[in-house]
């Protein structure tokens, strides 16, 4: 069985989220009777709700704060919260003007939250949804609204909170977070596979030197396997992948994310994002920002993944307005 | 067994959750080849959720609420795509019935129609796309074309057109789910929720034909 430092299987996520409020409680709360996350102290604005599986953290339920998200719905590890958990966490945040849901696009989660969103709105509450598909490797481009949501939720997420933090209403809200989403592109390598905390093994295994390209962050099989590479040729690829798809090109203006999908050390993170540097720049294109961290993760897998976001003036003003969470700030 | 009356349909339904509790980590191995092996763990917890309500029922006349209780417990406390599919599976096609004291083979094709067409309704999921519904439409087609009056013999033939689609499901791109990025490497693999419904209608033909 993969090793993991845990008690009862069954107790894994509430036991983390105890942990998390023992140190954070000064201005975060738990929904009550459900497994979701709140902040203390609830704005008079639209509402951000955020959520999915857990095992991903900081993502989802970790990034709540100040112009980020203002409550997450958490499943249990890589399982989509139920409606009920997702219906109460929204409802715990919302102040007449409408609550603005971001998740990534997965089936589980798509279902469980429209369902959630159909309670809330014979309850009177209005929604909008927001589904992140940034993973180029999940999907070809004409159908990318099959692709499944990866480390492009850091960036959408941070948009919808400087949008409703500015005051816009629900559907202007909605419109600037889906313009994020339709921006942000991301693909990512594993080195290792992750595991549910009580099965008894990896979702997959990878041979000493093997990677995995464009795998998710459920622990699930990416597209491709290959021999293991030196760190500039694999930047190499996923940023020309990503290049190739978005249309991103020398002029232009993005925001990046090495993001660590677990075990990966940040040292690995910052080789990959000096080339990344190297790379952008000889292609002419502009780096407005470069964010380096383990954000959103699947477990414990080692492998790392990139995303960029292809910013305009009105992206980059809610992009820059300072933020505040435990584990992400601006 | 021409008919059951609302106590033995919970009993059939306890059967089957207990089925599926015990299939655990089959369905987890089945899952693991090309999805995020959370399957069997979903589907036992939803179960065992099911298993307390239906515990907790009382005497039952109704022979729809345990199929709906079940459903809706599912759909309320499972989370992922299993929770909405599978609770749907139960509940969808006995919400908003007109209470009844037995079930036939009549009502129980009508129920499972029924909730069939609600999992496509949310699901978006045709049969080809490589999921439950692969299992589950020939199910009930053979439940509607069955045309006899014993209920063993119905499910029987439910279960074993469900095992033939399940099958059938090796040789499909998936179109949903997380296997559905795999760019066709989920071929030869058998999709998990479909071998789930092959799970259920088989415990139900099993209970059934013990009485």
């Amino acid at each position: 069985m993969p090793k993991k430092i845990m008690n009862q299987p069954e107790n894994f996520v509430h036991e983390a989220a105890a942990g998390f409020l023992a140190a954070h409680g000064d201005r975060y709360i738990q929904v009550e009777d459900v497994s979701g996350l709140r902040v203390r102290d609830v704005k008079e604005k639209t509402a951000v709700v955020v959520g999915g599986g857990s095992g991903h953290e900081p993502i989802f339920g970790y990034f709540i704060g100040e112009n980020l998200a203002d409550a997450a719905a958490a499943g249990n590890v890589f399982t989509s919260p139920d409606p009920g958990t997702i219906f109460k966490t929204a409802a715990s945040v919302q102040r007449g003007r409408g609550i603005l849901f971001v998740y990534g696009n997965y089936a589980g989660d798509n279902m469980n939250f429209d369902i959630a969103a159909e309670m809330l709105e014979e309850a009177g509450i209005q929604t909008k949804t927001v589904r992140v598909h940034d993973d180029i490797a999940s999907a070809p481009k004409e159908r990318d609204t099959d692709r499944r949501g990866i480390a492009g939720s850091v960036f959408v997420i941070k948009i919808a909170g400087g949008a409703t933090a500015s005051g816009l209403n629900l559907e202007e809200s909605y419109r600037v977070t889906a313009k994020a989403r339709d921006n942000v592109y991301s693909m990512g390598i594993a080195l290792s596979g992750s595991s549910i905390p009580g099965e008894k093994r990896p979702i997959f295994e990878l041979a000493d030197d093997e990677m995995e390209y464009g795998v998710g962050i459920h622990g699930e099989a990416g597209v491709r396997r290959a021999k293991l590479l030196p760190a500039d040729e694999i930047v190499d690829h996923l940023a020309s992948r990503i290049l190739e798809d978005s249309g991103i090109q020398g002029g232009d203006t993005v925001c990046t994310l090495v993001n660590g999908l677990g075990a990966a050390p940040l040292t690995e993170l910052y080789i990959m994002n000096r080339r990344l540097e190297q790379l952008l720049r000889e292609k002419g294109i502009h780096v407005h920002d470069m964010e380096v961290g383990t954000l959103i993760t699947s477990m414990e897998m080692a492998g790392a993944s990139i995303t960029l976001m292809k910013l305009d003036s009105e992206l980059r003003a809610y992009y820059d307005m300072p933020c505040r969470s435990p584990h992400y700030s601006k | 067994m021409r008919e059951l009356n609302g106590e033995q349909v919970k009993s059939m339904l306890l059967y089957v959750a207990e089925r599926v509790i015990d299939s655990k980590d089959f369905l987890t191995e089945v899952d693991s080849r090309i999805g995020d092996g959370d399957h069997g763990i979903g589907m036992e917890r939803g179960m065992k959720n099911a298993r307390e309500k239906l515990l907790g029922m009382g005497a039952v006349t109704d022979v729809y609420a345990p199929f709906f209780e079940m459903g809706r417990t599912m759909l309320m406390t499972m989370g992922g795509a299993s929770g909405v599919i599978f609770g749907t599976m139960f509940s969808g096609g006995a919400k908003g019935k007109t209470p009844q004291k037995t079930m036939d083979c009549p009502r129980l094709a009508e129920l499972m129609c029924g909730s069939l067409a609600k999992i496509k309704e949310r699901g978006q999921a045709q049969p080809g796309d490589k999921t439950m519904v692969d299992a589950m439409q020939p199910a009930v087609e053979a439940m509607l074309a069955c045309g006899g009056s014993d209920l063993g013999e119905m499910l029987e033939q439910a279960a074993s057109a469900a095992k033939q689609g399940m099958e059938a499901t090796r040789d499909y791109q998936a179109k949903f789910g997380r296997a559905k990025s795999l760019m066709g490497r989920e071929l030869g693999c058998q999709d998990a929720g479909a071998t789930s419904v092959w799970i259920i209608f088989r415990s139900m033909g099993e209970y059934v034909k013990s009485l």
